[in-house]
Parts: structure tokens; sequence; C-alpha cells
């Protein structure tokens, strides 16, 4: 069972072909003072089976990158241009009717509280099987009956959770309910949305280990948005930090925490307590730009203690300044 | 001296009755809980547990929003559902609470202002709008905040982070005795709760403000409390000094707390609890004896026989587990044995 980044477990497991490529993607909320542009001009990749962390505080654009990829963003929200190109198709050049049928079957979600989502007055297996009915799979019955059985074990759950309610599972049984959801018709990629944030320490670590566990045994590969650090020091291959819809680094998990490069993403890791050594706590001065009116330059400047004129007029470049690891910083 | 406020024997018990009124086993929220918050020296304990582990209870009795099913909460000695107008209104202006959400708590038709100026009003703690100003525009300024940017604007148009320094900017304002956080950076995110940790443990160094910290983050918890006390379904599992709780956790449940932290290191592996049966299912809590029996990977014959006392294994500290039963128990003081220790230390730090 690989619950940490282990380097030689890790380069076996990814390929070094992309599951998934997105290009040049952004985002705005139209709203009457303007678009608030949520996401501007973002590339990344995902290889296939590996796990891929995006972080950032609230409002810096890791949702709506998650929905944008499901195509689920709704009006006032709309996607101003790119690719996002899983398994050689662009998602968003799909009909409506085609992109229904990708997703569950290619890329799926679990989303932020997904056990909330769950019907109160309907029986787990009815919501398990919605979905393999919806996308046709032709199973009898009998077949479905032994697939339910199987999801459900696959994420360590007794199969006579099947006729219960959700009311009668725990938050992190009823969070696993929603992993089997979107495993079901083994997509290639799962969308994994702040999975554990409305958990407590020791059923996240048992949620996490069931949604690796699911994901290695589908050779699938996860997209994990999520603040905490820790979760992602634990979980992600490769970790990119957004801030104002944009990325400010995107490193190896082990590089990006032994050796923050950006300014944010130093300053946001030494802002966290830690068990091992007790502290002054140190916050991030100021607050994120709104994103109805981009500065200039820069996104960050006005936090960043090592700010100099470049970055007044400048805005930097997502580049590799180091081998592997991508920053936008005048620094490098 | 009498104590500011005294929790003692106090059980919550919740059902417990069926629809016809016969006895049935009710779900215990919170049993036999016994504690002294001192006002001097002030101090910082932290409550933490999983959800279901009674801390929000805990609150909620302190608070007086709902009664103990047995035992009684004391405000300055007295019950605090007997107190007389007037010391109900201290204890009002004494017993600060900050809560979790600071989305929820702001009626969105008000300025941000309403809730500085209700307990400027209520308390009469400024004589005229002039002074009213002045005194919101200093709170603001001592949790960070700058007037310009808060005061005159509608709760939407402010972060969580703000909001909720806010409320923190409320409870100074008041100039309480007892701060009850419950749980005030869960919905902040991680760049700010930082800043509104350092802000709450401001208001205990500089006002002498004594805190109760309510979480189920023991990294937090670790870095702002002087005592901690680990709550499991309702009854306490090891209680005392936070240095020797957090670094060398005796409890098991302590240490799978501990061990469950997602440590920001990835040479560090992320250790697995053994899943069983017993512990996935929400009727888990044994009917009699240890209520972790199920989930221990220590457990004894004597566990499922008896609930295990709490045994005082170290002067400032105590745990409730049978594996340590060569230590002397408890005695009827109960946490405040314990705590009294570390409170002494502050106390002989800061003559």
């Amino acid at each position: 069972m690989v619950s940490s980044v282990d380097e030689t477990q890790t380069t076996q497991r990814i390929e070094t072909s992309p599951l998934l490529e997105v290009n040049n993607l952004s985002v705005y909320y139209h709203t009457s003072r303007g678009p608030v542009k949520a996401v501007e001009n973002v590339s990344f990749d995902i290889r296939a089976h590996e796990r891929l962390g995006l972080v950032g505080e609230s409002g810096s654009g890791k949702s709506t990158i998650a929905l944008a990829l499901l195509r689920m963003i709704r009006p006032p929200g709309q996607i101003e241009g790119g690719q996002v190109v899983l398994d050689g198709t662009d998602l968003l050049r799909l009909s409506e009717e085609q992109m229904r049928t990708m997703r569950l079957n290619k890329i799926a979600l679990v989303a932020q509280g997904a056990m909330n989502s769950l019907n109160p007055v309907v029986k787990i297996k009815p919501q398990l099987i919605d979905g393999m009915k919806d996308h046709d799979l032709g199973l009898s019955d009998k077949q479905m009956d032994a697939r339910v059985a199987e999801l459900l074990d696959s994420v360590g759950l007794r199969k006579n959770v099947a006729g219960m309610y959700p009311h009668e599972l725990s938050g992190g049984m009823k969070q696993r309910v929603c992993i089997a959801i979107a495993i079901s018709l083994r997509p290639k990629l799962i969308i994994a949305d702040e999975p554990t944030s409305a958990l407590d320490v020791v059923v996240q670590r048992q949620v996490m280990d069931t949604l690796l566990t699911v994901q290695e045994d589908l050779g699938a590969s996860i997209l994990l948005i999520g603040h905490d650090m820790g979760l992602m020091a634990q979980v992600a291959d490769r970790v990119g930090i957004m801030y104002a819809g944009q990325f400010a680094e995107m490193s190896q998990s082990a590089d990006l925490f032994r050796d923050p490069l950006h300014p944010y993403s130093q300053l946001l890791i030494n802002s966290l307590p830690s068990i091992e050594h007790k502290g002054a706590l140190k916050g991030i001065p100021g607050l994120p730009p709104s994103l109805l009116e981009r500065p200039v330059g820069c996104a960050f400047r006005p936090r960043c203690p090592f700010a100099f004129d470049r970055c007044e007029v400048e805005e930097p470049p997502l580049r590799e300044v180091r081998p592997n690891r991508l920053v936008a910083c005048h620094l490098y | 001296m009498t104590a500011l406020m005294e929790i003692r024997h106090a059980s919550k018990v919740f059902g417990g009755k069926s629809m016809f009124g016969k006895a049935k086993q009710g779900t215990v929220a919170l049993n036999d809980f016994t504690m002294t918050v001192h006002e001097a020296p002030p101090t910082i304990t932290a409550v933490v547990g999983e959800s279901g582990s009674g801390k929000t209870t805990l609150v909620r009795l302190m608070l007086g929003l709902t009664a103990p099913t047995s035992g009684e909460v004391l405000y300055r000695g007295v019950d605090i559902r007997k107190l007389s107008k007037e010391s109900h209104l201290s204890y009002l202006r004494d017993v600060q609470t900050i809560m979790q959400d600071p989305y929820e708590v702001y009626n969105p038709f008000y300025k941000v202002d309403h809730v500085l100026r209700v307990p400027i009003d209520k308390f009469r703690l400024a004589k005229n709008p002039a002074d009213a100003q002045i005194l919101m525009e200093e709170t603001l300024n001592a949790v960070g905040l700058r007037p310009e940017d808060t005061l005159g604007r509608h709760p939407h148009q402010l972060s969580g982070g703000q909001r909720q320094r806010i409320m923190v900017a409320r409870a100074l304002l008041i100039r309480p005795r007892l701060i009850i956080a419950d749980e005030p950076v869960s919905m902040v995110d991680a760049s700010l709760r930082a800043t509104i940790l350092e802000s709450l443990r401001k208001l205990h160094d500089d006002f002498g403000i004594s805190m109760l910290y309510i979480t189920h983050d023991l990294t937090t918890a670790y870095q702002i409390s002087r005592n901690i006390i680990v709550l499991y379904r309702g009854d306490v599992a090891e209680v005392g000094d936070v240095d020797l709780v957090v670094r060398k956790p005796l409890h098991p449940y302590t240490q799978l707390l501990i061990e469950s932290i997602p440590v920001i290191d990835t040479t560090q592996s992320w250790k697995k609890e053994k899943l069983t049966d017993e512990s996935q299912s929400i009727s888990s809590v044994p009917s009699q004896g240890c209520r972790f029996a199920n989930r221990c990977p220590h457990v004894m014959d004597i566990c499922r026989q008896q609930a295990p006392p709490l045994y005082r294994t170290d002067a400032g500290r105590a745990v409730s587990c049978f594996l340590y039963r060569e230590n002397p128990i408890l005695g009827d003081r109960g946490l405040d044995e314990v705590l009294e220790v570390t409170r002494e230390s502050v106390a002989t730090a800061a003559d």
C-alpha cells in the first residue's frame, strides 16, 4: 500500500504519457461589475496513474478548474477558451450529449462534502446503480447486484450497506459510498475536491487510504484539490500551488516541501503549524487581489517580501527554473 | 477566591426515552465531566476530539444553551440557570464565544458595525457615539484589521478570515474573562489560520483572558494551548500539559489521533489504522467498559468489563486507560488536580 510518496515506487507507477492536457484554460464569472477572472490562461497536465495536487486559498481558482474539466461551470460562469484534452479528446469541443457520456465513464468527481449529496430518503443501492443505469451498461439485475457488492467491497464497506439509508452511516462511510459511485464506471481520471475536509483526522486518513487504493486498482489518475498541505505532502506526487487564478509553482511534492521556490509557496508552507516544534505563528499579511481588476505585474506582489520594480510592471510567466520545477517569479 | 466557572459532574444524555415514555438507552454525549476555569492566572486549555466526542456539548453546557442531564454548571459559585438578573448580565459579559462559522453568525442585512455596536450599547461601553467609534477602531486595530477596510461594509464584502477576526474583535471589546472558541479556524484558509490564532493568543497575553479552545486539530491546539483535554465519545481519554500529551501521548486514542495527522514532510509516511468492522459502524461504542475498546490495539479483558478511571501517570497528566493502572487514580477533584499543576507553573513563571 502506498500511502506516502516513495521515489522509486512513484517512478514505476507514473507513466510518461499525459492522460490529461489542459492548455490555456480561462474561466470567467460574468457579473454586473465585469468579468471575474477566476482562472486565467492556465496550462498543466496529468500523467497516467499520477496524483496531482492543487492547493490554494479560497478564490484561487482550484475548484473552478475542477468544474471546468467536467464542463460543469454554470452561468454566470463561462469557459472562455483553451483545451482540455483527455485521452486524445478535447472535452471542450464535445456536444452536451457526448460530454454526458464522458462524465463518470472517463472522468468522475468526488465533491467536497459529497456525503451530504446522498439522497436521505433513498437507500444506498439505488444511488449506487443510478449512474450505471443511466450509462446503459446493459447489466442484468443479478450482475448489477454483484457489481454493487464488488464496489462496496472495493471501498472497504460491507455488502449490507447497500440496503441502508444514508443516516445509518457515519460521515466517513458516506464519503466512501460517494467514492464507490465515482468509480462505478471505472473512470480514467478521478477529481477529488477536498474529499475529506469535513471529516476529522482519523476518518480522513481512512477515506484517503480508500481513495488511493481504488485509484491503484483502477489504474486511474487523481486530481486532488484542497488546502491541507500535510495531506498533499502525504498523498500527491506533484503539487500545483495556485494564486489568484494562476499557478505560482508546480513541483514534485518532495521538492516543493523540502525547498519551496515561489515566495508564496514559502510563506504558505511556513505558516503551517506543526506538532514538531512550537513557535510564533506566522500568517501571510494582506489579502489576495480582487479578480475583477487583476493587478498589472505579479498578482502576489503586494504581499511579497521580495518584490522589486520589475514585479510591478511585468507579469512573471510560469517557467521551468530548475529541472521539473515550474515557477512564476522574477526572482528566478 | 471563587472560580470563574465550574462544571461539576456534568453529564448530558440525549434520547433515553422512547416516544411513549419507556426508558431506553440514550446517547451519552458527555459523561460525568468536572473541571474548573479560574480567572487568574489566565490559561489556554484546548479540548480536542473527533465529531461526537462531546466537545460541542461541553460548549453548549457552559454557555447555558443546553441543560445538563445531571450535575451542574456554575458561574462564580452559582448555577448558571439560577443567576440573578445582575449576575446573569455579568456572566454574559465575562464569558464570550467565538463560533466556528464566520459566514453564518452575521445578519446579512446589517453592516458589520452592527455586531460591534450591539455590545457597546448593551454593556454601555462608550459614553457617546464618538467614543463608540474610537473604541471600535481601536479594537479592530488590535486584531490586525484596518477600520477603514471593515467598518461600513456588509458581511458579504469581507473574506472569511476578516469576518472571523471581527468576531475576535467583538470578543475583545467586551473584555471578557473567558473566551470559548469553538473551532475558530476550521473554516478559514491555511494562510489566515496562523493570523487568527495569533490574535487569539495576543488577547490572552495582553489582556489576561482565559481561553477554552475547542478543536479537532491537534496541531493548532499544540501551538496555542497550555493544557489539553482529549475527549472520546463523551469521556476524558487523556488530560494534562500539552507538551506531554502531544509529544508523548499515552492513551491509545491520543496516539491514533497524532499518528493520523498528515505531516508536511514527504519523507515521513502516514501510518494507517487497521479498519475493523466495529470501528466503521456508528454504533460501535460498547455499552460497558472502555468506550475505545473496540478500536484499541492493546485491548485487554478488563477493558470490556469496566470503564477505566483516570490514572495519574505524571504530575501534569492523567490517562483513562488500564495500561497505566499501576499509577494512582485521580481523586474526586477530577481534572483540576492535573490542570492545577500547569497553572501553578504559569503562576511561578509570572512572578
